[in-house]
């Protein structure tokens, strides 16, 4: 017996498909392009762009930046959105129910007001380094996924485990690394990458926060791209990907495997 | 090396709620003793403080002469098994089993040695390198008794230990944790709603309701010459029958029951403990028989027991149930009398409304 599809399915699918992903292709096409604006499709082939990007010196400093932010704003973020998670999911109970609405404010406030907001108090309310200020906001920003993909896990996690611990002699304390942790895991790597991503490629909040000598990539993009509007962004962007997707990649291999297979 | 455990005066709270009230529990060196009752009774309650999980707000715990009032639970050296195993997940079913040697800090060779040798003794040997996810229901309750056994703690406690697990393994799994309890000796508090399952493997068994005990005694003692109203609703003493003594000769006394109908409770097999009382008895504590000095009835429904029959009776009194001989079987709709078997009867005081 064969299953019978409707053709408007399959159109919708492909339609869906191209969708997501034809932007990706006039990117990745555009950065190989043989001429000095961007275009789609692409003119002639280069790795002119390529070369540019790794030239100008304003993209590889404001990259590391980025890259801190992201591995110290989402380690900052995790620091605070474990225990509330742990906190949350422990006494769920005992707990007012608002609260676990009050961690997703970062994704409800439209982020240019929330920027605005960082710039006003942290930036220039109390004078913070903009660097600090930076990882704050950053920190602030990815707290929503970092509580709430870590509570997902820790709500199926049975807490007499725990009790179980303690009850064989282990502190509490040392239950939490040696028991909770291991097996929340998953929602911790989980958490981590989309935090990860959502710092690397933040817009609206660096804007606010970036100043004099120190930038983010996706900022120094949006400088180039006003003064030049040449490929090099499209190449930058595409190397950008490739970072996501690595380190995707790596997190799954080293912590995401071994996690499994174990 | 086993103790006693001994809960004296104990008063627990949840917030505001009083969930334990002036409790007082016994249970001696090598004793088994379960708490049995509905849910919200405060058996958990008792056994979350024992562990240490929660605090009382009035009273004290003594495990031998150690005070365990204030103890951290993680210092009260209890081995616990929990109704839903909580075993390690990301440990293998060995250091699942080796994990509270690991916290005395026991050297891993010796861990492993004990480790394997319990695991041994609860017929898993074969499973050591499992993780708990690739285990049956049964298998995860036999590591969870290693675990716990492992470290020879001087008192056990079970927190409904068989309730997810099928009935022919439930009864498998409380021979084995009776064997296993009793070959060391140990002290154990054992928590459990189910009744046949506490009078099956318990030297003692206390009753629970609203934070109290009501009744503690051997599982025969319970089952037969139960203390209340409560207790003997709760151990299937299915007819409850106020009654009124009214008259005494010289060797009965005349009590009478609503409706009107009266009995004569001969003195010599019914010990009458007041004057309101209530006569509590199982069906087959009520004889049916066409004549004699009993409660006067209309027979309903008959229903086959196998080894009786069994009557849904109408009588001043209410409705009752009965069991008849098989040998004279009566229809529907007869009248008949309820003869109540001294040997088979309590008389209760009655609650006071």
């Amino acid at each position: 017996m064969q299953r019978k599809t409707h053709p408007l399915l399959i159109a919708f699918a492909v339609l869906t498909f191209l969708f997501l992903v034809g932007p990706l292709i006039i990117i990745i096409g555009a950065s190989f392009s043989d001429t000095s604006f961007l275009t789609f499709p692409p003119r002639g082939l280069t790795l002119h762009w390529y070369q540019n990007a790794f030239e100008i010196s304003a993209f590889k400093r404001t990259f590391l930046t980025s890259l801190m932010l992201a591995v110290g704003g989402t380690a900052l973020s995790m620091c605070i959105g474990i225990p509330a998670a742990y906190a949350m999911a422990r006494y769920r109970v005992e707990l007012p129910r608002f609260l676990g609405n009050v961690f997703v404010l970062p994704i409800l406030i439209p982020e240019i007001v929330l920027g605005f907001s960082l710039m006003k108090s942290l930036a220039m309310g109390i004078n913070l380094p903009i660097m600090v200020s930076l990882l704050v906001g950053h920190a602030l920003i990815v707290l929503p996924y970092c509580v709430r993909v870590v509570g997902a896990s820790l709500n199926s996690f049975d807490f007499s485990i725990e009790e179980a611990a303690v009850s064989l002699g282990c502190p509490r304390w040392k239950a939490f690394f040696t028991v909770l942790l291991p097996n929340v895991k998953a929602g911790i790597i989980a958490g981590f990458i989309l935090a990860f991503i959502t710092s690397l490629n933040d817009v609206s909040v660096s804007i606010f926060l970036t100043g004099p000598g120190v930038s983010t990539l996706p900022i120094q993009l949006l400088a180039h791209m006003e003064q030049f509007f040449d490929p090099t962004i499209a190449s930058v962007s595409v190397l950008l990907m490739g970072v996501t997707v690595a380190v995707m990649a790596i997190v799954e291999r080293t912590l995401g495997l071994t996690f499994l297979t174990k | 090396m086993t103790v006693s455990l001994s809960i004296e005066n104990v008063t627990a709270h949840y917030g505001t709620t009083k969930v334990l009230e002036d409790l007082s529990l016994h249970i001696a060196e090598g004793e088994l003793v379960s708490l049995l009752g509905s849910s919200g009774c405060g058996k958990t309650t008792t056994l979350r403080l024992v562990a240490g999980f929660l605090e009382p707000t009035a009273g004290r715990i003594m495990l031998g002469d150690r005070d365990l009032t204030r103890l951290p639970a993680h210092s009260r050296d209890i081995g616990l098994v929990f109704q839903t195993y909580a075993l390690f997940p990301h440990l293998t079913v060995r250091d699942n089993v080796a994990f509270g040697l690991k916290q005395r800090g026991v050297s891993t060779k010796e861990r492993n040695t004990r480790a394997n040798d319990m695991i041994d003794r609860v017929g898993l040997n074969a499973l050591a390198d499992r993780y708990p996810a690739n285990l049956s229901g049964g298998q995860r309750q036999r590591v969870a008794l290693a675990r716990a056994l492992v470290i020879e703690p001087p008192l056990l406690m079970f927190d409904e230990p068989l309730s997810n697990l099928d009935a022919k393994l439930r009864v498998d799994m409380r021979v084995e944790i009776r064997r296993l309890q009793q070959a060391n000796g140990t002290t154990a508090l054992y928590v459990t709603h189910d009744q046949e399952e506490a009078f099956s493997i318990s030297d003692r068994v206390a009753i629970m309701n609203a934070g109290r005990i009501m009744q503690l005694d051997a599982p025969e003692v319970l089952y037969s010459r139960p203390a209340n109203a409560f207790v003997a609703d709760f151990v299937g003493f299915e007819n409850m029958i106020p009654m009124k003594a009214i008259a005494e000769s010289g060797d009965a006394v005349r009590a009478e029951m609503p409706g009107g109908a009266t009995l004569s409770l001969p003195k010599d097999t019914f010990t009458v403990p007041a004057q309101n009382f209530i006569l509590a008895t199982r069906p087959e504590g009520l004889l049916v028989a066409p004549s004699g000095d009993g409660i006067p009835t209309t027979l309903g429904l008959r229903t086959y027991l196998g080894r009786a029959y069994q009557y849904q009776c109408e009588t001043p009194a209410g409705e009752l149930k009965a069991n008849g001989p098989l040998t004279q079987p009566f229809e529907s709709g007869s009248n008949a009398v309820l003869i109540p078997q001294a040997e088979q009867c309590c008389l209760l005081p009655a609650e006071p409304a």
